[in-house]
């Protein structure tokens, strides 16, 4: 296997010139292939879509379209969770950032599956004890109903909108890095397909494409993993031994550390890719982020949904149980997804098609398949390519539910019909809403073309912790939380998440981007002249090749700085006036979390609720043990 | 359904030592499972930024403490996992079903 991997090492390295002139225009894939993803989209297309029309004669009432007739076994909702959770950002995200940075990818990924600690112990049974279709019906169980919806239904959309413009802006800029296809295109594809799932099939059909996506995840990775890893007959250190003699590896870490490198030996260079430090430089961010990772996925309004699903509490358990296992698993797998596609394609080759390492995965595929020219290549390619365009519809649909449930059933029938609105009624209103919702998504996902959108995800799950969680688990858990402290501390918990970021380095500040690319600008006459010399005066084909790739590169540096610029021009401030960052912490969690729950402490000791007070036995007896909660419909 | 709800006598719940039992014995499992696997989760990062000389030692060919130290993270966040839901499993699902039960029958006995 060895000898035969060899050769393709070196038809890869000849490919590379040609593969990335035609990727900044066209896409990954070659237009002579694009059929093959077009025909890979089609059928995950076509089988969802016929699950959507099954599901859409089951859904009848509000308890079918919000919680699937609460007839999901724990099993599947176990899939359904992962597939609800590992949006792009993991699955092409996370193998990236371990092809570019090595180890610090890896412990990046951790906190996600940690977090699934805080769903099962604290959060999945009581919820699904306690609730009924939305977070706003858990707030609403001790609180003012009107006063707990309202706010709950704030932030759900809130936390969902955030997200779903990450995934909406992601989601675009993917499908265009692949296949090539226009950014609004696939912006409004993404949209219409999503829509159609929720609109007629509601949860039901929601909850089976989020099944199939996270299958076809699952054995997508399994797939690469296992040719990824056969060459070294399977073995751990055997294939960790191969990244680190590898020259591309050991380049990328030179490139990474700049001076110190120069003192280390090529065998040094190799193992400290397995060393942290190469990306995650602030120790106090990265606790941020896991502060809001482990606390804010049980306070995201679409994963709590998740557990209305299940028959009982227990189902609720075996999901989180089998969720935990998919989702770490996966993770698991990305290391030898990031490491392979280090090694079988390299850093740079990745980072010239998408600067934050999202084509490693795809890459890695053609690469398995025998490479840019192969059919198989590209059938991998379409493959993992239409598995991305399944995970961000899968994801933006279960997104779209919760904005459009908190819409329906906690503002419009909650708070504004009082509570009296017939299943019909509460039913058009739910697809209306996701209607709403929906158009919503497809015009930010438009309006933010362009936008660096990759921190709204930490955003909206610093939000989720400072804000949801703290009013969750203080409603279900103290006594003497009230409504008074479930208002302000999710203002407050929300508020300052979202200011603490307005602040951070995390926007972008004409300044910083003006003096960081002129000087690139300013240099780059040189560069170009010099590689042009260098292409005319190469001798042999591989030379020119060589040159050739050094000058687009240049060409590509320029052009990108120059947009930079360009892209800032007569501006001298941020989004908020400010000419520099007030904050250097790019994570808001450390401060926004404790804030949140201090604000729902200092809010219920000082307001009177005797609602809260009397419903607080049935509360804490209901969520211990199940009585009376919402049973499962028999359809 | 909030009809129904009020015949159950919560505080009588709320009182009966089963009750207390299952609420004693659930809430000290689950605070301790939740604190422990917080700090276990929060080594890593503190770990790789101030113990990175120990990270860096290896054990197995390239294999290191600090990829070690990752992997472990997996395993103890499923054998939490695993430790609860085998608990609830056996122990707390039964003493609810109980009580569950007992409070039903309490509830029917006392609607006319």
């Amino acid at each position: 296997m060895n000898a035969h991997i060899l050769p393709r090492l070196g038809a890869a390295a000849l490919l590379l010139g040609p593969a990335c002139a035609f990727a900044q225009s066209a896409g990954a894939v070659a237009p002579e292939y694009r059929w093959l993803t077009f025909a890979v989209f089609g059928l995950i297309i076509a089988g969802t879509l016929c699950v959507t029309w099954l599901a859409a004669r089951r859904v009848k009432d509000a308890s079918s379209f919000y919680a699937a007739g609460r007839s999901v076994s724990g099993i599947q909702n176990g899939w359904a969770i992962a597939g609800d959770y590992l949006s792009a950002a993991s699955f092409l995200g996370i193998a990236g950032l371990i092809s570019l940075y090595g180890y610090d990818g890896f412990m990046y990924s951790v906190g996600w599956l940690v977090a699934y600690i805080t769903v099962l112990l604290l959060i999945a049974e009581p919820c699904r004890n306690i609730g009924k279709y939305t977070l706003g019906d858990i707030l609403a169980f001790r609180n003012d109903p009107k006063k707990a919806k309202t706010i709950a239904a704030i932030s759900t959309i809130t936390v969902s909108i955030f997200y779903l413009t990450a995934q909406m802006v992601g989601g675009g800029v993917l499908v265009k890095t692949l296949i090539g296809i226009d950014y609004e295109v696939s912006v409004i594809a993404v949209g219409v397909l999503m829509l159609a799932y929720v609109i007629f099939g509601g949860m039901v059909a929601t909850t089976w494409v989020q099944i199939i996506k996270a299958v076809l995840l699952v054995a997508a990775s399994l797939l690469l993993v296992f040719f990824t890893w056969l060459p070294y007959g399977f073995s751990l250190p055997g294939f960790l031994q191969a990244a680190v003699a590898d020259p591309k590896i050991q380049m990328q870490v030179a490139k990474l550390l700049g001076d110190p490198a120069t003192q280390m030996s090529a065998a040094e260079l190799g193992q400290r890719f397995l060393e942290p430090g190469l990306y995650l430089k602030n120790p106090i961010d990265q606790i941020s982020l896991g502060m809001a990772l482990v606390l804010g996925t049980a306070g995201m309004p679409h994963i709590l949904m998740r557990f209305f699903t299940v028959p009982t509490a227990k189902d609720a358990r075996t999901s989180v149980l089998w969720a935990m296992g998919i989702i770490g698993g996966f993770y698991v797998l990305t290391l030898f997804l990031g490491l392979g596609a280090a090694i079988n394609v390299g850093a740079g080759k990745i980072s010239a098609i998408d600067a934050g390492g999202n084509m490693a995965g795809p890459l890695l595929a053609q690469y398995i398949g025998g490479g840019a020219d192969s059919i198989l290549g590209n059938l991998f390619l379409a493959f993992v390519a239409a598995v991305a365009f399944a995970t961000i519809v899968a994801v933006v649909a279960g997104l779209v539910l919760a904005s459009a449930s908190a819409m329906s059933h906690d503002i419009w029938v909650g708070v504004v019909k009082g509570e009296r609105a017939t299943p019909q009624e509460e039913v058009r209103a739910a697809r209306i809403s996701s209607l709403i919702v929906g158009l919503v998504a497809i015009v930010i996902g438009i309006a933010a073309k362009g936008q660096n959108v990759a921190h709204l995800v930490a955003l909206a799950f610093a939000v989720a912790a400072s804000s949801n969680l703290p009013a969750v688990l203080l409603t279900l858990y103290w006594k003497k939380c009230n409504t008074g402290g479930v208002v302000l501390g999710m203002t407050v918990g929300a508020l300052s998440a979202i200011a603490l970021v307005m602040v951070s380095p995390n926007m972008t500040y004409p300044n910083a981007v003006r003096a960081q690319n002129e000087p690139v600008i300013a240099a780059a006459p040189a560069k170009i002249a010099a590689a042009e010399a260098t292409l005319a005066a190469a001798a042999t084909e591989a030379d020119r090749a060589t040159a050739q790739k050094a000058l687009d590169n240049a060409k590509a540096a320029l052009a990108g700085a120059e947009a930079k610029v360009a892209s800032v021009a007569g501006q001298t401030t941020s989004m908020v006036g400010l000419e520099a960052p007030l904050v250097t912490l790019k994570n808001p969690g450390i401060i926004s979390i404790p804030l949140g729950f201090l604000c729902v402490f200092l809010g219920s000791l000082l307001y009177r609720d005797k609602r809260a007070e009397d419903a607080w036995e049935e509360l804490y007896v209901r969520q211990n043990t199940g009585i009376h909660a919402e049973g499962a419909v028999a359809h | 359904m909030d009809m129904r709800a009020k015949t159950v006598d919560w505080a009588a719940v709320n009182a009966d030592p089963r009750f207390r039992d299952l609420h004693r014995r659930k809430s000290r499992f689950l605070w301790g499972l939740m604190a422990f696997s917080v700090a276990y989760y929060f080594l890593l990062p503190l770990g790789a930024a101030y113990a990175s000389d120990l990270f860096r030692v290896k054990l197995w060919g390239p294999v290191n403490v600090g990829l070690v130290f990752a992997w472990s993270e997996f395993l103890v966040a499923w054998g939490i996992a695993f430790v609860y839901a085998r608990r609830a499993n056996r122990e707390f699902d039964a003493l609810a079903a109980e009580i569950n039960r007992d409070a039903l029958a309490q509830a029917a006995a006392v609607t006319p």
